[in-house]
């Protein structure tokens, strides 16, 4: 197989795995936007808080132990204990299911039929408020997530891929766990909105409000289990990055990464956020390695991303599995 | 009634307190980052610049007979919040700057310079500020970043023997000013020593960074040199793990080689290089002292948890540098309460021997240099350090090394020049 | 009580029209005008110039600016930081070239060259709506930062890609550099805000304003109508991106002085300025001023309070910081979801009555 060709496929698997990677972060915007219209400005914030609550619990350190050293003069920091990964997380999707209800309880119930934009500054405001939160409970010093998984060049493919064609390709072994944790989740997530009652609820509320409020679904229940499940979202976002690149500030920027991947693929649809990033991983990998870096000076995927989802766009306005725009005068 | 009588002596302890810094003391203002992107970094660095102060003005009441105080400011690496930060701590009497941020930096040059403030900015901020007569209050010692590029090639020199010529070198660099800094004097290092020179942006912040990775598997450069800062430095650690690229060609610049890099990829990172100024690890004398005086006194900034980091080091390093300078400054002008116009010469006398060192407790600590007025940025050299991950510390592997001068003091001059005739700066050491 | 309408009657068209047809707030604005021009130049410092007023001022001006295109013509942008880019590197080419010429003109002149540069990405809102067009507009801020990051030209060839601006004049007075007084910098800037706003005023209340209100409120009505929307649309992101242009150029070379692009106007500026935009209110240039003023005096208020006054570490108060401004903008959402400016007119016309309700 010629070079070239063996590595511009190499670039295109990465950039699926990268686009999945993606997807994850998106999903948890189209969750909360399909069932309560609101674009969810916090969404990377709930990653970060996810992944810090996460390994503050599995270090054993002490809440708020900076503010209480500093109010009360005391000299605490960890329980000194180290808590199991899965017990960890199952604590920490216990937080951010709490954290939903606190959402739903003081912020989003006294918004109801608020216009999009006034609730999209609501998540602004809860950005804020968690970025600053959880850097008071758990430090924002930089922190290590290992939670078990394999990271690495996956020596199998390697192997495979180079008797086959003499060339081995790199996948990174997380990768390929985020893109069947990825699988399963949209799998799930599908399944379980068109067959449980819950579901169906659901896609009552994301249809029609009112309609569904006068069927006796009840709107709280709703959305408290949507932001519950944005933040399982996110928790698992927060896994996959965190294990990258530690535990920082700047995981909440992966958020930014979603947005060209949700206008791709429309805020409303589960299958466009997976589609629409594999398109955005490997458009932006293969420009950036075929056109950016040979001959614009690198660095071109942050923007390529956005002209990407803007030429599409300008075809289809919605998204490429958005609803249908009506309009009527 | 008890109650009230304690709280009535507390409020009157409080005010005494809060009298007594009216007396004359020295000023050293910390534009500190202890939150947003670059936290990590910010902390240790703040850290280790308070604890010795707190040291002098603990175990030798201040520096010649004045306290001390350290104003800590919160900058989030932010320049609008580290202007705020400058004109708020300018008024208290700040002797001398230290912004541990190229932006902030550059945007301050002409304020000090016009308010006859000091700054200092070792090992980052604009590198053409060595030549004094033309940044007569910006100094940048002991080194910089073109001198970091310039040993990083040095180190790769003397590991192949000599020569290079048939090598490939692959920048990896922060999409920023900071990031741009060593390219021209990799170019004309490339020039001189025949390799070849493949540059790699990446883009702020860094989180993703696998197509460059992929290019440099596919481009299989000898050595990789990395100028990173904040979560790029430990995704690009990660990412050379998992394409195997040998950590031990793997250099990274000062600020690219603390903990915070390398821990998150675990055992894999075992045995990358970084380059530093300063020595490493907490073995020194000076580290009792601290222990005693500040740490067993349950005085020590934040947690207290980033002793002999590489941060913690060089925030250490940079209080010591400044204190010095300020001890040069009252010798000079005969005066302890001294002003930062008088602090600014004392930087351009300071002498950093080794005997001055030892008698700090900081032996060996760093490379030996006398700043001057026409250079103020030392004599650029530089070691380079090598992770251990099952010691997870951070060891010295070469001796403090000479940058190449003769292709840095050429760019240098451009550069202040080329800065020189746009604002009208005349030379100020002639 | 406060406002007495007695006695205040409009005898022509004109007087009926005015921008505060109350006698009482008229004056008030007249007074507010007066201190800001005639007395507060005379008594400022450099502290309070550079780190309360000159932001404000600026933020204003790029609020003013992105409140046409959002909260008059309805097209949500989040290409502010790009476009603000924009005009700090005109402004910074310009004085470079072209040392001699006034600062006003090379202020004006960067907000001229901004506008173009906003037309041409304002091209896909006549296909894309609402979030969507707002992420589209990402695509400009992204890669115009990337541009100017790229592009030696435009920072002048200089080793690190920043720019900073050398010591220009106007009328003699030095207006950027390092050397500049207070009162100096602090008029140069007032002036450019109290013209963008009546400027931003005049227009939004015109026949352009209404068409762009009209295209707001539903766009393929006011094209049955007969408003252009191409026109519209277009003239909004003309208009917006000129104030947001000048708003950049003094940003960089009267506040900050040096710039490096991905810093000062990268993603989080754009995001900021629409935060301003909303909080202050969608629609209104009083809203603009109050979210301008919300969003750069309360973190420095809430600094003072914490770090000078109750002497907590700097950390501490950086984060507590964020969850008081978080919470403060839910707060002031559950309370009045339009804003600061509704708000403002909700106490007015309750002043109005105020004593007697009734």
């Amino acid at each position: 197989m010629p070079e070239q060709l063996a590595f511009t496929i190499e670039v295109f698997l990465n950039g699926l795995m990268a686009g999945v990677l993606y997807a994850l972060v998106a999903l948890g915007f189209v969750l909360i936007y399909k069932a309560s219209g609101i674009f969810n400005y916090a969404q990377g914030v709930m990653a970060l808080f996810a992944a810090l609550t996460l390994v503050g619990i599995i270090d054993g350190q002490v809440p708020f132990y900076h503010l209480i050293n500093a109010i009360f003069g005391t000299d605490i920091h960890y329980f000194g204990w180290k808590v199991n990964s899965l017990v960890a997380i199952v604590v920490t999707m216990l937080v951010m299911i709490a954290l939903a209800w606190m959402v739903q309880r003081f912020v989003f119930r006294h918004l109801v039929g608020q216009e999009p934009i006034i609730l999209f500054m609501a998540t602004i405001g809860l950005a804020y408020f968690l970025e600053g939160v959880g850097d008071l409970m758990w430090g924002s010093e930089i922190k290590t997530l290992d939670v078990g998984l394999p990271q690495g060049i996956n020596a199998t493919i390697d192997e495979a891929t180079f008797n086959l064609t003499g060339y081995g390709f790199f996948i990174d072994n997380l990768d390929i766990i985020a893109s069947i944790v990825a699988a399963v989740l949209v799998i799930v997530l599908v399944l379980f909105a068109q067959y449980t009652k819950q579901g169906r609820a659901m896609r009552a509320v994301a249809d029609d409000h009112q309609a569904a409020l006068s069927v006796g679904v009840s709107l709280n229940f709703i959305w408290i289990l949507v932001w519950s499940l944005a933040g399982f979202v996110a928790l698992v976002a927060g896994i996959m990055w965190g294990t990258k690149s530690g535990v920082q500030f700047s995981l909440s920027l992966i958020a930014l990464k979603a947005l060209p991947v949700l206008m791709l693929g429309g805020f409303t649809s589960i299958p466009g956020a997976i589609v629409g990033g594999l398109i955005i991983g490997v458009g932006e990998k293969l420009f950036e390695f075929l056109i950016g870096a040979p001959f614009l000076g690198g660095a071109t995927e942050n923007w390529f991303a956005y002209m990407l989802a803007l030429v599409f766009l300008v075809f289809r306005p919605q998204g490429l599995f958005g609803e249908k725009i009506i309009e009527r005068v | 009634m008890r109650l009230k009588m304690k709280l009535g002596t507390m409020a009157v302890a409080a005010l005494m307190t809060a009298g007594a810094p009216a007396m004359a003391e020295l000023v050293f203002p910390s534009l500190s980052y202890r939150t947003g992107p670059y936290a990590a970094g910010g902390i240790p660095f703040a850290d280790g610049y308070a604890d010795y102060f707190t040291l002098l003005n603990e175990r030798d009441g201040g520096i010649g007979g004045e306290m001390t105080r350290v104003p800590e400011c919160e900058t989030a690496y932010n320049t609008e919040k580290g202007v705020e930060c400058y004109e708020s701590t300018k008024g208290e009497g700040a002797l001398v700057y230290q912004p541990l941020s190229t932006g902030i930096t550059y945007q301050l040059i002409p304020k000090v310079t016009a308010d006859d403030i000091p700054m200092l900015t070792s090992g980052l901020g604009r590198t053409s500020a060595k030549n004094g007569a033309t940044f007569s209050h910006v100094f940048n010692f002991p080194a910089n970043y073109w001198d970091g590029a310039s040993v990083a090639i040095k180190h790769i020199l003397e590991e192949e023997g000599g020569d290079i010529s048939d090598k490939k070198i692959a920048l990896v660099y922060h999409n920023s000013a900071y990031g741009k800094e060593p390219i021209r004097t990799l170019q004309e290092l490339s020039k001189k020593h025949g390799f070849e020179l493949v540059e790699v942006p990446v883009d702020h912040p860094g989180q993703e960074q696998k197509s460059q990775w992929l290019q440099i598997r596919r481009d299989k450069p000898d050595y990789v040199i990395m100028y990173g800062w904040g979560v790029m430095n430990q995704v690009a650690v990660q990412e050379a793990a998992n394409i195997r690229f040998p950590m031990d060609k793997f250099i990274g610049i000062w600020w690219s080689g603390s903990e915070n890099d390398v821990l998150p990829a675990g055992d894999k990172a075992d045995g990358y290089k970084a380059l530093t100024f300063h020595n490493v690890g907490s073995d020194y004398p000076l580290y009792d002292d601290l222990q005693k005086y500040v740490y067993d006194a349950g005085k020590a900034a934040g947690n207290g948890d980033q002793t002999g980091t590489v941060l913690y080091n060089r925030g250490v390093y940079a209080a010591m540098l400044v204190a010095e300078a300020a001890k040069t400054a009252q010798e000079i002008h005969g005066t302890s309460a001294i002003t930062a116009s008088q602090m600014r010469d004392g930087m351009e006398n300071l002498n950093i021997t080794e005997a001055k060192m030892a008698e700090l407790g900081l032996p060996n600590f760093g490379p030996e240099f006398q700043v001057s007025c026409e250079n103020h940025g030392g004599n650029g050299f530089v070691a380079v350090t090598q992770w251990d991950a099952e010691a997870q510390e951070w060891k010295l592997v070469s001796d403090f090394m000479q940058s190449d001068q003769d292709v840095i003091q050429p760019l240098i001059d451009e550069d202040s020049s080329a800065y020189a005739s746009e604002n009208n700066i005349e030379n100020t050491c002639s | 009580m406060f406002y007495r309408e007695a006695g205040d009657f409009s005898t022509t068209y004109a007087q009926d029209q005015q921008t505060f047809p109350i006698k009482f707030d008229r004056y008030r604005y007249y007074a507010v005008l007066f201190v800001a021009l005639f007395v507060i130049p005379f008594v400022v410092n450099d502290y309070w110039v550079n780190s309360l007023f000159m932001p404000f001022l600026i933020y204003a001006i790029a609020a003013i600016g992105l409140n046409i295109l959002v909260g008059y013509c309805g097209q949500v942008s989040l290409g502010t930081g790009g476009f603000m880019a924009v005009g700090a590197y005109a402004s910074y080419k310009l004085m470079t070239a072209f040392p001699d010429v006034s600062m006003f003109i090379h202020v004006l002149l960067a907000g001229v060259i901004t506008a173009g540069v906003g037309v041409l990405f304002g091209l896909p809102s006549l296909r894309i709506k609402g979030f969507y067009l707002a992420v589209a507009t990402l695509a400009a801020q992204f890669f115009l930062v990337w541009l100017f990051n790229r592009v030696p030209w435009f920072y002048n060839y200089s080793a690190s890609g920043q720019i900073s601006a050398p010591e220009r004049d106007t009328f003699g007075i030095l207006i950027t550099g390092a050397n500049t007084q207070a009162w100096a910098t602090y008029t140069f800037c007032l002036i450019f805000t109290i013209f963008s706003a009546i400027v931003a005023r005049n227009l939004t209340r015109g026949s352009v304003g209404r068409k762009w209100m009209a295209i707001r409120d539903m766009d393929i009505a006011a094209e049955i109508i007969g408003v252009n929307p191409l026109r519209a649309k277009l003239t909004a992101f003309a208009v917006s991106s000129f104030f947001i242009g000048i708003s950049g150029a003094l940003f960089f070379a009267i506040y900050l002085g040096a710039v490096e692009v991905g810093e000062v106007f990268g993603i989080t500026k754009s995001f900021l300025v629409l935060f301003m935009i909303i909080i202050g209110g969608l629609g209104s240039i009083f809203g603009s001023f109050a979210g301008a003023a919300f969003l750069v005096l309360l973190p420095v208020l809430l600094k003072i309070v914490g770090v000078d006054w109750l002497g907590w570490p700097t950390d501490i108060v950086a984060h507590l910081q964020l969850v008081i401004v978080g919470a403060l903008i839910i707060v002031f959402l559950i309370a009045e979801p339009h804003g600061l400016a509704q708000l403002w007119r909700v106490a007015k016309e309750k002043l109005r009555l105020w004593p007697f309700p009734h």
